[in-house]
């Protein structure tokens, strides 16, 4: 162990290769003053297996949209149209609650493995 | 203005005060000898003198949170405890001062268990010292009612935004009859001024969050800003305690000196003992002997500058704690006073006396020993104990 040649004083703000605020410069007692910020947290990468959308299998019901705790169901026009993979934690709630055409799921969870080589073949 | 004096306990002087101040909501859960605070204070809002939300809760753990969330999203809130119930709410007591919620508590000391004892000490408010909260002690019933005042004002000040604890002395000052001078409702009122906090969660024009995950790119960050907070809070407390004493003729400051200017011996004490110690010094005043008293009320944050610079001319020094740190040198208060007068150019010979734990009591004859011994060692320049034990049995 040596010393620094540098003092131990006030820092740069540079944090992990980032320039980051310093402690005068964030809101106190770590609140966040805007709203809706979920959207900048990409939590997609949690995920171990990933929903896929069957649209044959659809019949429009909604059930995914209403369950998923992530908001991760993209619709259109009223419509589920597949998943927000970068939130979807993949949790399998939407395929569990999928009741599916005639006994057959609309939603299957698949090993995010699976999914990566799949979409590299 | 006018002003009202009354025998009331202290505990009756801190329920009027929180009847003045008439918070938004308090959430309170009984435990001797703070409960007839909360019982009384129910009775006022059972009987329509104040629209305060009472929240009767489970557990101190749970009248902390609730606490908390009432400050979160905007009300005045005010809890109070003793002993076992603050160490219950513990957790809950840090998150308080991290999110930066002034919420008012009166504390009425108490031993902690155990083995289980309902009397005085200072353990249980000493074990909270590091939690963040400003924590002023009380000498007696009026400085209880004043101080619980003056909280308000020092938690709200937009420079501190920290909790405050308010402390007195279990059954000694909470349950003992005293002479105490009120202000009227529209003076306190004027004083505390309306409750106007810049964000908070039940504002629909400004959504925030409280409460969210802080990891190590941000905490540190933050905790910075509490030693800062603190730092702000000595100012405040002085203005405040200026302010408070043109309104009631008493004013209040980070500690009060007694007979200090020139005293040769000193002892540093807090809460009611302060008022026997004073009787002491009285006493050896008369008979010629140079004692002098330093009764501090503020203990965080601790006015480390200000005490060396009223204790440097002392020949010798004790420090009086209520309560023990077990493995260590002497009590909580002792380490923060020896640590004060490190930088002092003179070294001033200070000892430490444990005493009163588990509400024993501590009478002159004790504190006229602790003079004697004080003598003893500004005449040998160095102590013989750097502990005592006062008035435990060997």
């Amino acid at each position: 162990m040596s010393a620094s040649k540098e003092s131990a004083g006030p820092q740069p703000k540079e944090y992990q290769g980032k320039i980051q605020p310093g402690w005068r410069e964030i809101p106190r007692g770590g609140m966040i003053l805007q709203a809706g910020n979920a959207r900048e947290f990409e939590t997609g990468d949690w995920r171990v297996t990933r929903p896929v959308w069957i649209p044959e299998n659809c019949i429009q019901c909604l059930f995914c949209w209403i369950y998923c705790p992530d908001a991760a169901v993209l619709l259109e026009d009223g419509k589920v149209i597949g998943f927000d993979y970068a939130h979807c934690k993949g949790c399998g709630i939407c395929a569990h609650e999928c009741p599916g055409k005639r006994g057959a799921k609309a939603i299957k969870m698949v090993a995010e493995s699976e999914a990566e080589e799949a979409s590299q073949a | 203005m006018s002003v009202k004096t009354v025998a009331y306990t202290g505990n009756e002087a801190v329920a009027q005060a929180m009847k003045q101040i008439h918070p938004d909501v308090v959430a309170a859960y009984p435990i001797t000898p703070q409960t007839e605070i909360v019982q009384i204070f129910s009775t006022f809002v059972a009987d329509g003198l104040v629209d305060t939300e009472f929240v009767t809760v489970e557990s101190e753990h749970s009248a902390m949170s609730a606490t908390v969330g009432a400050a979160a999203a905007g009300a005045r809130a005010m809890t109070c405890t003793s002993s076992q119930g603050l160490a219950l709410m513990y957790e809950v007591v840090y998150i308080a001062a991290s999110l930066r919620l002034p919420i008012v508590m009166p504390v009425v000391n108490r031993a902690l268990s155990g083995p289980i004892n309902i009397h005085c000490d200072h353990s249980d408010s000493m074990g909270a010292r590091d939690s963040g909260w400003i924590q002023l002690f009380s000498e007696n019933a009026q400085e209880a009612y004043d101080n619980v005042l003056q909280a308000v004002r020092i938690a709200e000040h937009k420079d501190v935004l920290l909790p405050v604890m308010v402390m007195m002395d279990g059954f000694i000052i909470s349950h003992a009859l005293e002479n105490v001078t009120f202000l009227d409702d529209e003076t306190v009122r004027r004083f505390i001024g309306e409750y106007r906090p810049d964000y908070y969660l039940l504002n629909p024009d400004h959504p925030i969050t409280v409460g969210a995950f802080d990891l190590f790119d941000y905490y540190f960050e933050h905790k910075r800003q509490q030693v800062e907070a603190m730092r702000m809070a000595k100012p405040v407390i002085l203005e405040v305690g200026q302010e408070y004493g043109r309104l009631s003729g008493r004013s209040y400051g980070l500690f009060e000196g007694y007979r200090l200017e020139d005293a040769e011996l000193a002892i540093v004490v807090l809460g009611s003992t302060a008022g026997t110690a004073k009787a002491v010094v009285d006493g050896l005043r008369r008979e010629g002997v140079k004692a002098g008293l330093l009764k501090l009320r503020v203990f965080r944050p601790f006015p480390r500058e200000e005490l060396a610079q009223a204790l440097r001319h002392v020949r010798a020094l004790a420090v009086l704690d209520r309560s023990d740190s077990f493995g260590v040198v002497g009590g909580p208060l002792f380490a923060e006073v020896r640590a004060a007068l490190y930088d002092l150019p003179e070294r001033i010979p200070t000892v430490n006396y444990i005493y009163g734990l588990g509400g024993r009591d501590i009478d002159l004859e004790m504190i006229g020993r602790v003079y004697a011994d004080l003598a003893e060692i500004a005449r040998t320049g160095r102590p013989r104990e750097l502990v005592t034990y006062l008035g435990v049995r060997e």
